[in-house]
């Protein structure tokens, strides 16, 4: 037998030793304090917590943004908002909503936070990037805004198609600060993609086999792999623009033998996938808490994690049902056409194994509950709307009209926020250690789905009754106008909704009751952490017996241990089978990726007035980025005492 | 997790599992990896973008004429040959052979020197520039893009060279040095279908 290789033993444990490792641990996986402690920090809650809050505070500053515009439209011919100020208002709405919100809630937010606890390691893969992840969305999210507040938001539309946001029609920086968030983000979710892959390929506990990992997991592996395929298409659209505007390339100049349609084709590889990205963390987040309030393994695991996959993978052959109405060729019409209708598949296969793991098990309804139970009722429909407008004839119709505003949020809200109120109301306890207010919860979301429907469900009508998308008022005599006021009554609602699950937030982070380590009497591994977990995440790193590890584990389950405690340490596992096979350490906290997102940004602004910012920016960028790699001294001596190679490499 | 642990326990002891370890063993390649897949979609996605103003043109290359051969053939020979030496290199480094790793570096840096140069004489050779026309636009950023990767690379390439020269060495710089080599593999193979776009595709596509 090769002697690099893990070995079980049996070991005796006493209390005082169990409690020394865990003081030492707590020393040695603290974060930073101070000022600039807060700065230095690198575990993946504090990034995780980090990028929910954010992401949550420009959810709320797009819904207030959404407020104005209802406002505008509750009266015909309205002058509250100039057409000019209402082009910047739907314009941030939209980008901020899907770049500064949905993305980086569904996908980094709630990956950074949970992913490394459901798979049982003590951090994410490549920490100090995941801070640099955190302040570059961070500080393009503020930057968009102090455009804003400076009359010089983007106002083209959160898609900026060309010529429109070209240099002959959108002089001024607006569509430049709308390209350079695009590359803000686009940097951040990459690099949280990369980290995400990485953390599930390698860091897994012993014994979480591929076929074990939590569907919330797989999904948003799934979302990761669409990130990377899907992201490089916005990457060159947005250069090619910004170059277009400030370089006088012309890619985007018919004159010149540049094409219009280049910059949707790019833009829609990306932003067709990107829905996904957006509600696959979602039905993901359904799989759990289903299975954790139906009382047994979610039904379907195979069927469920294929799906995800297949999702994945026909995403990327859809882009060209967004440009119907370009006059492409019909025969790549039809192709995408069918292409569209075949989502179905996947989606349908999930919901049926969600509707057969609630029928079978004992259900408990509590709010997360509820809020999958409106994920059903607001999804399903948004699908049947989106079968209408997969079809050509019915698509050239409703195109940019209100009826495909009401169809892309029935699927983004019902897909994306409605799990999203779920999975916090299901993780608050482990989150913050406290547990949620029934009632609040309840209440808060009734309001949300009844405000929801009421504002949503008459924009199909007002579509089919002809009202375009993105106009800033409208006549008295068109006959929009009572459901026009329906709709900015049910934002009343739906603002309670949010008012009353921030109240909610509010009274339990204070006086909720303490929340025990696992309250839902749940199966996956983040329960087994504290709440809120310890920095370390887990005392003794856990090993794993099946789909559920909690429920599944056997009585004398073994845990893992060897490793250096003296050092952040890491256990890397095989891709597949997930059995021990190195060892490895994650970085200490530093300043340095709070230095390169600041100088990073410096140069994207740059870049908006004077290209030339990206070469002057590359210095200081490239000390960042060699600061934040030069080892110290003492971990190189020490490392070098302590290495083991690999035999046969 | 406050149980008690009193009689024994079964444990799953990792302490001899290396810490050194390379290719997919070792995280570092699975981060370069995920790097290296996004930069080649963003290179495909270019080439994609050069054949489809291609499709969209009457004339091609538009009123010009395609960029010079001899400097970007130049290069591409000085890109294939760069991997021998980079290759021997690549397999000291698992063998923790410092001396080898050192000269290997050295030389990355000088090869990553002269590709630069040499780039820099195919620039001026293009016989287009990038306000003239949507071709010239795409040539001049497929090329850019592969000018980033190799000063990335060359940076990159020089930091380990000053590791590898001070008192840090040990495991993870070898793991580095692997991943240096590595990186240099895809900077070498993305450019072979950039190098037929930008100076075949105008020849063989010409109209």
């Amino acid at each position: 037998m090769s002697e690099q290789k893990a070995q079980l033993v049996l070991e005796v444990a006493s209390r005082e030793s169990s409690e020394r490792r865990a003081e030492n641990l707590t020393r040695v996986w603290a974060e930073p304090a101070g000022v600039w402690g807060w700065f230095k920090a690198v575990h993946h809650t504090t990034i995780g917590k980090r990028y929910i809050v954010t992401a949550f505070a420009f959810f709320l500053a797009a819904g207030l943004l959404a407020g104005a515009m209802r406002l505008q439209l509750a009266f015909p011919e309205a002058h509250i908002m100039s057409p000019d100020m209402y082009n910047q208002v739907f314009t941030m709405h939209g980008t901020v909503m899907m770049f500064l919100f949905a993305v980086p809630m569904m996908f980094e937010a709630l990956s950074v936070y949970l992913v490394p606890l459901m798979v049982g390691t003590r951090n994410i893969a490549f920490p100090r990037l995941n801070a640099f992840s955190y302040y570059l969305f961070l500080f393009g999210g503020l930057t968009l805004f102090a455009f804003f507040f400076v009359n010089s938001g983007p106002d083209r539309g959160w898609f900026a198609y060309v010529p429109l946001s070209g240099p002959d029609y959108t002089p001024g920086k607006r569509a430049d600060m709308w390209a350079q968030l695009i590359t803000f983000t686009e940097v951040s979710a990459l690099a949280v993609a990369v980290e995400v892959v990485v953390t599930v390929f390698k860091l897994r506990a012993p014994g979480m086999s591929l076929n074990r990992i939590p569907v919330f997991v797989w999904g948003q592996v799934v979302t990761a792999f669409m990130v990377i395929f899907a992201m490089p298409g916005v990457v060159i659209a947005s250069t090619m623009l910004l170059l277009d505007r400030t370089a006088s390339t012309q890619f985007y100049n018919p004159a010149v033998g540049g094409d219009v349609l280049l910059y949707q084709h790019l833009f829609w590889w990306f932003g067709h996938p990107e829905v996904y990205i957006i509600f696959i963390p979602g039905t993901a987040i359904v799989s759990t808490i289903i299975a954790t309030f139906s009382r047994r393994h979610v039904f379907g695991y195979m069927a469920l994690v294929l799906s995800l996959i297949a999702t994945g993978f026909i995403a990327f052959g859809l882009w060209v049902h967004h440009m119907f109405a370009t006059g492409i060729p019909q025969m790549s019409e039809s192709f995408f056409t069918a292409a569209s209708m075949m989502i179905a598949i996947p989606a349908g296969t999930q919901i049926f194994c969600w509707i057969a793991t609630v029928a079978t098990g004992k259900v408990v309804l509590r709010t997360p509950m509820l809020w999958v139970l409106g994920f059903f009722f607001v999804f399903i429909l948004g699908g049947m709307t989106g079968i209408f407008v997969a079809s050509v004839p019915v698509d050239l119709q409703v195109h940019d009209t209100y009826f495909v505003v009401a169809h892309f949020h029935y699927v983004l809200i019902g897909g994306a926020v409605f799990p999203m109120f779920g999975a916090f109301a299901y993780w608050f306890p482990k989150i913050t250690g406290r547990m949620m207010s029934e009632r609040l919860g309840v209440w808060s979301f009734w309001l949300f789905t009844i405000g929801f429907n009421i504002t949503f469900f008459p924009m199909h009508i007002l579509g089919l009754r002809g009202m375009p998308r993105r106009v800033y008022t409208y006549p008295a005599g068109a006959g929009w106008t009572v459901l026009n006021q329906i709709e900015s009554c049910g934002y009343v609602l739906l603002f309670l909704g949010v008012l009353v699950f921030l109240v909610n937030v509010w009274r339990s982070l204070r006086t909720g009751p303490i929340a025990s380590s696992n309250p839902w009497g749940a199966g996956g591994l983040e329960w087994a952490a504290d709440s809120p977990p310890k920095p370390y995440n887990f005392l003794d790193l856990p090993t794993v017996n099946g789909r559920e590890a909690l429920w599944d584990a056997a009585p004398d389950q073994p845990i893992v241990a060897g490793l250096h405690e003296d050092v952040r340490e890491m256990l890397t596992t095989r891709l597949m089978d997930a059995e021990p096979e190195g060892r490895d350490e994650f970085p200490e906290p530093t300043i340095w990726p709070f230095v390169a997102a600041v100088v990073t940004t410096a140069l994207f602004i740059g870049s908006i007035f004077r290209p030339v910012a990206v070469s002057i920016g590359a210095i200081p960028l490239a000390i960042a980025l060699i600061g934040w790699f030069w080892p110290t001294r003492q971990e190189s001596a020490r490392r070098r005492e302590r290495d083991i190679w690999q035999k046969n490499s | 997790m406050a149980e008690e642990f009193v009689k024994p326990r079964r444990v799953l002891d990792v302490s001899a599992l290396p810490d050194v370890t390379f290719a997919s063993r070792s995280i570092t390649w699975w981060g370069t990896l995920g790097m290296m897949v996004i930069e080649a979609g963003v290179f495909a996605l270019a080439l994609a973008s050069y054949l489809y103003l291609h499709s969209r043109s009457a004339t091609w290359p538009p009123g010009v004429l395609p960029p010079d051969l001899l400097w970007g053939t130049i290069n591409t020979a000085i890109f294939v040959l760069s991997m021998i030496p980079t290759e021997w290199y690549r397999r000291r480094a698992r063998q923790g052979d410092t001396s080898s790793v050192q000269i290997g570096l050295v030389l990355a840096c000088i090869i990553g020197v002269a590709t630069l140069l040499v780039r820099y004489k195919e620039m001026t050779h293009l016989n287009t520039d990038w306000t003239q026309s949507a071709y010239g636009s795409i040539v001049w950023l497929i090329m850019g893009l592969h000018i980033t990767h190799l000063l990335t690379d060359w940076v990159e390439s020089v930091v380990l060279t000053v590791l590898f020269f001070s008192p840090h060495i040990e495991g993870k710089r070898f793991v580095d040095a692997e991943e240096n080599a590595s990186y240099w593999y895809f900077v070498v193979i993305t450019w072979i279908p950039i190098y037929f776009i930008i100076y075949w595709a105008p020849r063989w596509l010409r109209s």
